[in-house]
């Protein structure tokens, strides 16, 4: 089974830029050419003209719910969001119902994954058992079960020594810590960004160093232990410093943040929408200018979504009660790519922040070239398109961006050379 | 005027023409409650819901007198005999109270914005009976009503607000319904208790007391929350009292003929003392009568009241 790409602008940062076609042969890519260099008999062919041909997108910061509240999200249900969005591979995080903190439950969602034949699923496994913050799992068995990073995302590890001694043993694995700062201490109850807006609606504010308190406590543990640590979904300006700091002394720290975070700020609340409620909170206009300047600069390395799918019925309450969280994975690349639009970015430094590193940091290689799996995103940077939440593939609607305007989509995903989403 | 508001959810959303109305109406309205006979029949037929969930004796009682005095049919609800209590959501019960067609529901809720929300799916008329942090318009409108009485004016006046600003619903709305009439609005307490972005209500913030006092035409106590006596916001009563209560010796630091206010009830001894509580400069008592008839404009003005209340 062989399929050409034809006629596309393929964009490898760092190795291609230029019309070329690409050959995919039993799921992994064949060559590379120059258009029409290239004389063999295609099964299918791909016409791609006027499209930007990319490595597959990955968003490593995802939930997908199952097992356990599959009426909000299901793996199979993300995973079609997930390519409808141009992701070919994801990273779901353990806070689950039960928690997958051990390897019976991550290898089962590596099976789910497999039947639903969508994108690729990476589960991050939790770093103690049931996110209590106490007791450190069984590492070993989890990274052979498939887990490929360690996280308690959701909760805060609030005990430094536990989270050193989690860092110094996961090397012993060669997995990672993705680090969810927060502290709770500070947060104090809070709903949303410690401000004048939180002021005016009489909501508990969540102020910056709650965030970035942690972040910095994180960065002294991988300077103590030598480790690697990559910090979810920052938000703030002090948080964005301290990372830049950090990598400039060589401290093996990496960081990824969310499109809201550059796109909205504490405002979005305006009169109470839970739409807008998330954790971290939506901050100030100085922090969302730091993080696209983070972006900019590499101090932020990766894109990711915080995919965090709750029924209408959830949301539908007053502020305090609502769960946090927004949907992501179909609104994500139109919202970068507005970044791009606006010129803060290049396309290649994009594609850089939502496939290069987060392929870096997971450790895998998605450069364009003969023998690496096929996993490819056709994106139309200038389509134009309305969000419409009630025609996406998640099963949850809870998104702020309803009705906005956006330009740029995938427009067809390829996960190891299958055609798994095509407009 | 033609009064066209649904509801009254806070006071930022009110006009100064509108606040004026509200407080001339209830003006009017006043002098029903000192006729021998305490009532009138304006809003005979109508039917008020009371939906406190979450506990308050005076200004529940306040809301019930004001709309008996109008002849409306009072119903209250409270959190135990609803089924708030059983875990409903707030939507289900908005229907609830929807399908026994009340001409107003008046609500207190612990959650900030859970006034608005309810207004939101209900037809008939919402009063905010303060929500959470967020707004006590009711309570607002009259302590400007009683300023208003005390000093002939609002614009103009210093009026100083003492306490835990940052957790007060009324030190919001006051701050709101202030500054839009006019008056010069600072605010005092210990640092804990004083929000991030005050400025933005257009008031001056004090760590002092003393400072905030001086020259001061109204004081305006707020009520120590005992139930956050625990928390990390101050030491103890005794500091508190000493470093931000109202005592006589302060009070001299305002204005010779400064009004005192307090919406009740009070901590005595703590953030008011018994001298003061008591003594010649408090209108506490003239709040309270005040509320009543400032809830009766409200009932009036919402119901659909079409004759002027003392017509009949
Ligand atoms: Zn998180």
């Amino acid at each position: 089974m062989r399929m050409k790409i034809e006629n596309g602008h393929v964009l490898d940062p760092g190795h291609i830029d230029g019309l070329r076609d690409i050959w995919i042969l039993d799921g992994r890519i064949e060559a590379v050419t120059e258009p029409g260099a290239y004389m063999e008999k295609a099964d299918e062919i791909l016409d791609a003209e006027g499209l930007f041909v990319t490595p597959g997108l990955i968003d490593m910061h995802v939930h997908l719910r199952e097992p356990g509240q599959e009426y909000k999200e299901t793996i199979e249900s993300g995973c079609r969001a997930a390519v409808r969005g141009g992701f070919t591979a994801v990273c779901c995080m353990p806070n689950t119902r039960p928690v997958n903190d051990n390897a019976g439950i991550t290898s089962w969602i590596v099976q789910q994954a497999e039947k639903a034949g969508l994108a690729r699923v990476y589960p991050v496994a939790a770093i103690t058992g049931g996110l209590g913050g106490q007791q450190l799992n069984e590492y070993a068995d989890l990274k052979g079960a498939g887990a490929i990073a360690l996280s308690d995302d959701g909760m805060p590890v609030l005990d430094g020594q536990t989270m050193r001694r989690a860092m110094e043993y996961a090397q012993a694995f060669d997995l990672f810590i993705i680090s969810h700062c927060e502290d709770l201490s500070l947060v104090a109850g809070g709903v949303m960004n410690e401000g004048t807006v939180a002021t005016r609606l009489g909501l508990g504010g969540i102020p910056n160093i709650s965030e970035y308190l942690m972040v910095e406590r994180e960065i002294g543990l991988a300077e103590l232990t030598g480790s690697r640590v990559h910090i979810a979904h920052v938000s703030t300006r002090e948080s964005v410093r301290a990372i830049r700091h950090a990598k400039a002394r060589g401290v093996q720290v990496t960081a990824e943040t969310a499109p809201h975070y550059f796109t909205l700020t504490e405002e979005a609340v305006g009169d109470y929408d839970t739409l807008a409620k998330m954790n971290p909170p939506l901050r100030s206009e100085a922090d969302r200018q730091a993080i696209i300047e983070g972006l900019q600069d590499g101090t932020l390395d990766c894109i990711a979504t915080d995919h965090a799918p709750h029924a209408s019925m959830e949301k539908e309450v007053p502020f305090d009660e609502a769960p946090n969280g927004i949907i992501g994975l179909e609104t994500s690349l139109g919202l970068s790519l507005k970044l791009v639009h606006d010129g803060f970015l290049s396309l290649a430094d994009l594609i850089r922040l939502m496939s290069k590193n987060p392929a870096r940091i997971l450790g895998m290689n998605n450069d364009l070239l003969p023998g690496a799996p096929a996993d490819l995103t056709l994106m139309d940077i200038k389509a134009s398109w309305e969000v419409a939440p009630a025609s996406f593939a998640s099963l949850s609607r809870n998104t702020p961006f309803g009705g906005w305007q956006l330009t740029g989509q995938a427009v067809a995903t390829i996960v190891g050379g299958r055609l798994v989403y095509k407009v | 005027m033609y009064f066209s508001r649904k509801d009254i959810l806070d006071i930022a959303s009110l006009s100064v023409e509108e606040i004026t109305h509200i407080l001339d109406t209830a003006q009017g309205m006043k002098e029903i409650s000192l006729r021998p006979v305490k009532k009138v029949p304006t809003l005979r037929g109508k039917t008020l819901i009371l939906f406190f969930h979450e506990a308050s004796t005076r200004t529940k009682t306040s809301f019930d007198i004001a709309g008996k005095r109008l002849s409306a049919d009072v119903i209250a609800l409270a959190k135990s005999g609803s089924s708030m209590a059983k875990g409903e959501s707030l939507l289900d019960t908005v229907k609830t109270l929807e399908a026994m067609q009340p001409d107003v529901v008046v609500m207190r809720h612990g959650t900030s914005g859970a006034a608005r929300f309810i207004a939101g799916h209900l037809k008939c008329g919402v009063i905010n009976a303060g929500d959470g942090r967020h707004a006590h318009p009711t309570q607002a409108l009259l302590d400007m009503m009683t300023i208003r009485e005390k000093k002939g004016r609002i614009a103009g006046l210093k009026v100083a607000i003492i306490g835990d600003i940052a957790h007060s619903r009324v030190a919001r709305s006051n701050m709101e319904g202030l500054v839009k009439m006019g008056a010069e609005v600072r605010v005092a307490g210990p640092p804990t208790m004083i929000p991030k972005g005050i400025e933005s209500y257009g008031v001056k913030a004090f760590f002092s007391v003393d400072r905030a006092l001086e020259d001061a035409d109204v004081v305006m106590m707020l009520r120590m929350q005992k139930e956050r006596m625990n928390n990390v916001l101050f030491s103890t009563e005794r500091e508190y009292a000493r470093e931000f209560g109202l005592n006589e010796k302060r009070l001299s630091m305002a204005h010779s003929d400064a009004v005192v206010l307090h919406p009740g009830p009070m901590n005595r001894g703590v953030e008011i003392s018994d001298a003061v509580a008591d003594g010649p400069r408090s209108a506490i008592l003239d709040q309270v009568e005040n509320g009543v008839a400032l809830r009766m404009a409200l009932f009036y003005l919402l119901a659909g009241g079409v004759r002027n209340a003392d017509e009949d």
